[in-house]
């Protein structure tokens, strides 16, 4: 006989339900299987109407983030057979607002990555025909880490202070300031610093480090906040008060 | 979901891929005073460009040539690419990419802090950029960064098209559903991109996401505009046995080695060169991809594969290179075989077989991405321009984007400056549609039985057996008639799910419909094309018929339902056609 596990998945239709509520599904247990696979089997052989967001089953779209029993993972990077012998328990991404079932709102999040000015700034760009910039590999190493965010958003499910106060820009964000602010082609530190020093900035974070502990792509948006707050700052302080001062 | 604008554009782009991303830049820039809509079903930075590992083609250093690019990128295409396209793209191409290098995409560089550039199969020179092995990653998520940016764009996220608005002749605009609410609007346009990247979701077995179903395909499929050399499909040689995860040409480029069960380098049966210890460009396992994938089912014939639960593999040995050139040049794939096979390829060999990846036809577009349609323009995977030709080389498609997307992002632009006003009907066009859906998919009168997920896996099954690497009339026609079959079915779909919130067994069938387009159109001009080329293997007619097929197919959509086929020359500016030599 085939070996099952029990999903118990939160559903919310919001034409029909008036709150979420757990519904639970008996599912095959299969070696090579993730969480996503287990999903896909509900929706192609138990229940059609179960929405859940996916594409590339190979973690780097960064679609498809759930809350596993209680924690935030990429359901498309994480074995089912880890959960034996079940229950599972299946929520959409905490501290998001929940269009339905496991689909949460993603807008807010999308603002605040674009309030974090994430491209680059210069005073003067180069044309096209002038070739690259030059950049070493101990200069791209600067930077590399913070550019491996695949903006699934786990880090702000796992982030208490997200959870308290939903404007707190957050982890993703930040890093992603700190992956222009440390590229050597950039030179829009001070602009990014306004959004960065702001009330709902960087100084919210208490420093729990929940965001790098869940990041899949080792990020590490909590060693981007200490980076910041240790050195970034005072630089920035310093060119506030000193203007004349070394930059 | 969220909407950033009103419902009238300038221009409006289809797709939030690279290509999608690249014209909507192109548009900006050409004229800052359009106005910008990019139109996408799931948010840009998820788009299956992000997935896209090896690298992108450019000449940039000094001992490499564009007259070598282009000898590459042709004779890779087995000469059915358009030569005057192919120059253009190889000689537009370093531009396009060292832009990409401005707007910060993380290449990897040589220690003097210039790029970087590794082999890729099939290329004579080493002439691939990288950002380790995420190159499609950065470059989409280094673009998405940029365009915000620019205020003139405005989008449409998590927004599923389903139709054009042609009017007068000219396509103005497109209907599509917001997913989180369901709502089906039009949104005008005076000149509209298809940028809705490929189909391999046709196959059951693929390196593609969910989201690649050839959608805009479909669309201008329905709206009359031809398709072009849809015949040729593309197999990766190495993909992950049941996930079909690809592994990256880069690892063969790296030094990686094929071996069947006898742990011997099969490719040197197939002309494809001598085994030596060190990667040799155009030779062994840096030959096309083509080559390689009909070398593994002929091993395959032979009984020298081995076996799994997931059908028969090879192995793809990496463990010479060592950790350290492992973890520094391909993480990736690292990452991907402990995560999803379970093994480390620093100790162990990586099972793989071949795995569709990519199609190098699709709509017809001249070399500014302009179809036969007023006022629709396509380009990136969704478009057959065709630099490709019979089969694409790897890292050329990344860099096609950014030309190509670049391209049909100015010539729409002028056009839309060149037009004045919208036709009258486009509000009836877009409530004909809705009512069209609605009856389609939400109405529950009738007899209506039939589910999404069974005819898929139906037609999985057809396209795997009629339309694989090998091919032949039988194979073909059979396919052709189960196709037909299926689509009788669907016109009894049910739909479990009648929510108009973000329903997405609605999208899994209006993804099917347009499946379907697509397959009938693959399978009808391969069909028709009676020769072997590239991709196109007909076991029936094995060899090259450069007196009857040195042509592009196009393929219509008809009345009855299979394809009407058409053919067009291939432009030949300074490259004959001859023999593909690898290896030697
Ligand atoms: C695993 C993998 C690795 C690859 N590696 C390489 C490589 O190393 N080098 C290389 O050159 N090429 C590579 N390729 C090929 C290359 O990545 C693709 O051809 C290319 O990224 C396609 O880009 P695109 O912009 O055309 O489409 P996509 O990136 O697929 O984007 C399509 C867009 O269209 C939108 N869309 C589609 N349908 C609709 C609809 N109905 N309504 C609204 N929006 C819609 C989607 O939301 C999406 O935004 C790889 C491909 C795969 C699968
Ligand atoms: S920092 Fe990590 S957890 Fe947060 S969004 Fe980026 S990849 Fe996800
Ligand atoms: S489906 Fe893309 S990250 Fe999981």
């Amino acid at each position: 006989m085939e070996t099952t596990i029990t999903l118990q998945i939160l559903r919310y239709i919001p034409e029909k339900d008036p709150d979420p509520f757990y519904q639970e599904y008996e599912v095959p247990i299969r070696e090579e299987w993730v969480i996503l696979d287990a999903l896909n089997y509900i929706k192609d052989h138990i229940d059609g109407t179960l929405s859940y967001r996916w594409s590339c089953r190979m973690g780097v779209c960064g679609s498809c983030g759930m809350m596993v029993n209680e924690k935030p993972i990429l359901t498309c990077e994480t074995f089912l057979e880890k959960y034996m012998p079940g229950p599972v328990r299946i929520a959409p991404l905490n501290y998001f607002g929940v269009i339905r079932d496991l689909v949460v709102e993603t807008d807010g999040f999308m603002e605040k990555v674009k309030r974090v000015k994430p491209w680059i700034i210069r005073d003067r760009e180069k044309a096209p025909s002038e070739g690259e910039y030059l950049q070493t590999p101990e200069q791209l190493s600067e930077y590399k880490q913070y550019s491996m965010c695949i903006n699934c958003m786990l880090c702000y499910s796992a982030c208490p202070v997200v959870g308290l106060e939903p404007e707190f820009i957050g982890p993703a964000a930040i890093a992603l300031a700190q992956r222009y602010n440390y590229d050597n082609r950039d030179e829009g530190e001070n602009q990014r610093n306004d959004v960065l020093l702001a009330d709902d900035g960087i100084y919210e974070c208490t420093l729990v480090g929940e965001c790098s502990e869940v990041c899949p792509k080792k990020v590490d948006p909590a060693g981007a906040i200490q980076r910041y707050k240790v050195q970034g700052a005072t630089e920035w302080w310093t060119s506030v008060l000193l203007p004349f001062g070394k930059k | 979901m969220a909407r950033y604008g009103p419902n009238e554009h300038d221009v409006l782009i289809v797709g939030g891929g690279g290509a999608g991303l690249r014209a909507a830049i192109a548009v900006a820039e050409t004229n800052p005073k359009l106005s910008i809509a990019v139109v996408s079903k799931v948010y840009p930075m998820r788009s299956h460009t992000v997935s896209a590992e090896g690298g992108a083609a450019a000449v940039i250093k000094p001992d490499d040539s564009l007259d070598d690019h282009a000898y590459d990128t042709i004779s890779g295409g087995d000469w059915l690419c358009d030569q005057d396209a192919v120059e253009a793209f190889v000689k537009e191409a370093p531009e396009e990419m060292i832009r990409l290098e401005h707007w910060g995409c993380p290449w990897s560089r040589e220690e003097n802090g210039s790029i970087a550039v590794r082999p890729f199969g099939g290329m004579k020179n080493k002439r691939t950029w990288f950002a380790a092995d995420k190159t499609g990653f950065h470059m989409l998520h280094s673009m998405f960064q940029t365009t915000l940016k620019y205020d003139p764009i405005d989008r449409y996220d998590e927004y599923f098209v389903t139709s054009l608005l042609v009017d007068d002749g000219r396509c103005q605009g497109v209907v599509a559903l917001e997913l989180a609410t369901g709502k089906i609007e039009p949104i005008a346009a005076k000149s509209v991109i298809l940028c809705t990247g490929g189909c391999g979701k046709v196959f059951p077995f693929t390196t593609n996401a969910n989201i690649k179903t050839g959608d805009g395909m479909a669309i201008a499929y329905r709206a009359g505009v031809p398709l072009k050399d849809m015949e040729f499909v593309q197999y990766h040689p190495t993909g992950l046995p049941f996930t079909g995860i690809l592994i990256t040409e880069a690892a063969r480029a790296e030094g990686g080695r094929l071996l069947n069960k006898d742990g011997y380098r099969y490719l040197q049966d197939y002309d494809l060169g001598i085994p030596e210890d060190k990667p040799v460009l155009r030779s062994m396992e840096l030959g096309p991809r083509d080559r390689l994938s009909q070398a593994f089912e002929k091993e395959k014939e032979k009984g020298r594969t081995l076996n799994g639960p997931y059908g028969e593999f090879v192995h793809l040995d990496i463990r010479h290179l060592g950790k350290e050139v492992i973890d520094e040049k391909i993480p990736f794939v690292r990452e991907l075989c402990r995560k999803y096979e379970n093994i480390d390829p620093v100790h162990e060999m990586i099972p793989v077989r071949p795995v569709v990846h990519y199609i190098m036809g699709g709509i017809h577009t001249d070399i500014n991405g302009e179809t036969l349609l007023d006022g629709l323009f396509a380009a990136g995977e969704t478009a057959c321009v065709s630099i490709n030709g019979a089969n694409r080389l790897g890292s050329n498609s990344l860099t096609e984007l950014l030309v190509f997307g670049a391209r049909a992002g100015r010539v729409a632009a002028e056009y839309a400056s060149s037009q004045t006003s919208f036709g009258s009907r486009l509000e009836a066009l877009a409530t004909d549609e809705k009512k069209r859906i609605e009856k389609t998919f939400f109405n529950s009168s009738g007899n209506r039985s039939e589910r999404v997920a069974d005819l898929r896996k139906e037609m999985h099954n057809a396209m795997e057996q009629g339309a694989g690497i090998y091919r032949t009339e039988t194979s073909l026609k059979s396919s052709g008639e189960i196709l037909g079959e299926l689509r009788e079915r669907f016109k009894k779909i049910s739909l479990e799910d009648k929510s108009y919130t973000f329903n997405t067994q609605f999208v899994s069938a209006m993804e099917l419909s347009y499946m379907f387009d697509v397959a009938e159109s693959i399978i009808e001009s391969a069909l028709q094309r009676t020769e072997s080329r590239g991709s196109h293997q007909r076991t029936d007619f094995p060899e090259r018929d450069d007196q009857n097929f040195l042509k592009h197919s196009l393929s219509y959509k008809t009345e009855q339902g299979s394809a009407r086929v058409e053919y067009q020359p291939v432009t030949i500016t300074r490259w004959p056609p001859g023999e593909r030599k690898y290896g030697r």
